[in-house]
């Protein structure tokens, strides 16, 4: 039975980390229709920034600064990396983005080494809780409190804000929308800047409860939520958000039945299997051609 | 502005060619024919390489991970072979004076760009290659220095594969099913009855030391109740550490990069996971302790040296800790200046230090440049370098019996017992 319970809480933790990576590609999916890989490794900087600011601010100033300069590098990969190949064919984006992805992998090994860097425990989040014999840690609880808090707040800022309505017109047709007087480097910095925040939450709750960080910490989590986003339906919120859940608990589970050796291939079966029959996800949205 | 830039980046490029073509024009003609037929070409040149002053030059590849998953301890071995060139930095051969450069290449940790670094030293035309830290990398590696004629030094490659089947590849440390049998002794003397693995899936170092980790345990009759692999990069261990939770093991063996090692280590203890944990010579890595805090207290790991005190060390050893001079500024710190970080010498240190060793005094007895000569010189070579006496089997590999045992006590490796 505690073993069970152990089960469920670390697929629900996993699951909520990977739910918040997952939005961020969602986002940035819907806006401009380019798949950011280098979404994991902004979440791998996060995880820096947060060492060396823990190591010279107390925690919940180290934390703001964290949020800050994760903001700020989504903001500056979008504004060097992706914005003058606006007119480009998608795919020249997409290779810019794999391009940014090595680029801060190989950035950080040069500058931080590529041995491990014990991640900082903030005070409360890493105490551990005995439920009978399992042994949980604060964070497993707040993890998906954080995440469903995360979203609902997102939903309200996309649908009933302005710069929400601008995001959702870019989307839309984003020749349209800047024809209509919307701002889109402001608009596309600013599902950057979100995206790249929720990638810093996602990161201060999945380091802590892992430890340390290195500069491929970001690539498999990178991966695997890139795969919960399509699950879920690449564009959609509420999408990435089972899909996160659902991806981290399934891996969970084949590793609790035994068979950790398939637990990323299962992941890339369901990745192939959605292609397959819903190639729009969950709930992605049916894209109509226009003529 | 736009103009401005386009000018500026054309510039650059032509600056950075003629410098290039500056630098030595006898190198750049090698590379060009290097890549019609790179392997071919090395072996019919003779093997010797000028300076631009004109100053006869050895050149030593070193072929290690720099970056990447194991960037780390790559690095660490090559503060071992650059302290080495430190020291014997010249040799004589023929009544003439060679001056000894190292040619360093960074592998990745990764299989391809390994053999693209390989191809770069045969390219380069070096006369001995050092490395790698990682057997799999070496492994790739491998039939590029054979097809070369350059013979090849492992520093840390414990994987049978490296040298079988290869007269061009040697090592100095001892092998994994050795070091599988010692661990797996190990829990049979301590009473362990009931043990679990955990290895990494496609790294032929894990998977290999965990085999004969279970084959050892098995002729002693020791239980192995679970098994589990796990993927590179992986970083929550907590659903695996549950499963063998609950198959209740009273040791837990787990060879892996130094890398997962602070994340199983957290994580078991953080399940209340509390018997022994062992692992390979890569987990006797101060970053271990460092990111793993006091999880760490308590694990065992076997290793291919054990340093003396500064006074009691001899022959090349007091070399290696003192200092050439003997004034005790020896490799720890000289490791310190270069990484200010490092608290203890790393067993894969002393090991780099070796290799070039060996290779120096291969080349000093072969008295030749030639791959083949001094791969004869290899073979019977015998010396007693830091880590032991070292000489090589009909395999390539050195002849070790010895192993340390150490364990973690109050953030420290302490010596446990001699196998």
């Amino acid at each position: 039975m505690s073993t069970f319970l152990q089960y469920v809480f670390t697929g629900i933790s996993v699951g909520g980390c990977y739910a918040l990576i997952a939005i961020g590609y969602t986002l940035v999916y819907g806006i401009l229709r380019l798949i950011n890989f280098a979404h994991g490794d902004i979440f791998m900087m996060a995880g820096y920034f947060m060492i060396f600011s823990f190591a010279v601010f107390p925690f919940p100033v180290a934390i703001i600064i964290t949020l800050v300069a994760t903001t700020a590098l989504g903001i500056l990969i979008e504004k060097f990396a992706y914005s003058p190949l606006r007119q480009a064919p998608r795919m020249s984006v997409m290779i810019s983005a794999i391009g940014v992805s090595y680029l801060l992998q190989n950035l950080s090994t040069y500058l931080f080494s590529g041995l491990p860097q014990p991640y900082p425990a903030i005070p409360g989040l890493k105490q551990r809780v005995m439920l009978g014999d399992a042994s949980v840690s604060l964070v497993t609880f707040i993890t998906p409190i954080v995440t469903i808090i995360i979203v609902l707040l997102l939903l309200r800022l996309v649908n009933k804000t302005k710069i929400g309505m601008a995001m959702r017109a870019v989307s839309k047709d984003y020749e349209a929308a800047s024809l209509m007087g919307i701002k889109l480097n402001t608009t596309i910095s600013f599902t950057f800047a979100v995206g790249s925040l929720l990638a810093a939450v996602g990161s201060i709750l999945y380091f802590t409860d892992r430890s340390s960080v290195y500069p491929f910490s970001g690539a498999l989590p990178g991966l695997k939520c890139f795969v919960a986003a399509v699950f879920g339906g690449i564009g959609s919120i509420p999408g990435a958000l089972l899909g996160g859940f659902f991806i981290g608990i399934s891996e969970t589970i084949i590793k609790a039945v035994g068979l950790s050796t398939f637990s990323d291939a299962f992941t890339f079966i369901i990745l192939i299997i959605m292609l397959i029959v819903k190639p729009t996800g969950l709930f992605g949205e049916k894209s109509v051609d226009k003529v | 502005m736009k103009k401005f830039l386009s000018i500026v980046l054309s510039l650059l490029m032509v600056f950075s060619i003629v410098s290039c073509a500056k630098k030595s024009t006898g190198e750049v003609a090698n590379a060009d024919s290097a890549a019609a037929n790179v392997e071919k070409e090395a072996t019919e040149v003779a093997q010797v390489n000028t300076a631009d002053d004109g100053e006869k030059i050895i050149k030593i590849g070193v072929f290690e991970p720099q970056s990447g998953q194991n960037g780390g301890g790559g690095k660490q071995e090559v503060y071992g072979i650059r302290y080495a060139n430190m020291i014997y930095n010249t040799i004589t051969i023929g009544g003439e004076e060679y001056k000894i450069v190292l040619d360093e290449v960074d592998n990745q940790s990764n299989d391809t760009e390994a053999v693209s670094a390989a191809q770069k030293l045969v390219a380069d035309r070096v006369n001995v290659v050092l490395g790698s830290y990682g057997s799999s990398v070496s492994i790739k590696a491998g039939p590029h220095f054979r097809k070369a004629e350059i013979p090849a030094i492992g520093c840390s490659c414990t994987n049978v594969q490296v040298t079988k089947g290869n007269d061009y590849y040697f090592r100095v440390c001892y092998l994994d099913p050795f070091q599988g049998r010692i661990m797996a002794q190990y829990a049979k003397k301590h009473n362990y009855n009931k043990v679990a693995v955990i290895t990494e899936l496609g790294d032929d170092y894990s998977t290999g030391l965990g085999k004969s980790f279970e084959d050892g345990c098995k002729e002693l009759g020791i239980e192995v109740v679970s098994h589990h692999e796990f993927q590179k990069n992986e970083q929550d261990f907590n659903s695996i550490l549950t499963k063998i939770k609950s198959a209740n093991p009273e040791f837990i063996f787990a060879p892996s990069s130094i890398v997962t090692a602070p994340l199983i280590l957290t994580q078991a203890r953080a399940l209340n996971i509390n018997c022994q944990i062992g692992a390979g010579d890569t987990w006797e890595n101060g970053t271990i302790i460092t990111n793993a805090g006091d999880a760490a207290n308590g694990i065992v790991v076997s290793t291919f040296y054990e340093a003396k005190s500064k006074e009691e060390a001899e022959g090349e050893e007091a070399v290696f800790l003192n200092g050439v001079n003997g004034d005790g500024n020896g490799f720890l710190e000289y490791l310190k200046s270069q990484d200010p970080k490092e608290e203890m010498i790393p067993a894969v240190s002393a090991l780099g230090y070796d290799s070039y060793l060996a290779a120096y005094k291969a080349i000093e007895k072969a008295g030749s440049l030639e791959g083949p000569a001094i791969r004869d010189a290899l073979a019977e070579l015998s010396f007693t370098g830091v880590t032991g006496d070292i000489s090589f089997n009909s395999d390539g590999d050195a002849i070790k019996n010895t192993a340390y045992i150490k364990e973690v006590s109050e953030g420290q490796f302490v010596f446990k017992e001699k196998v």
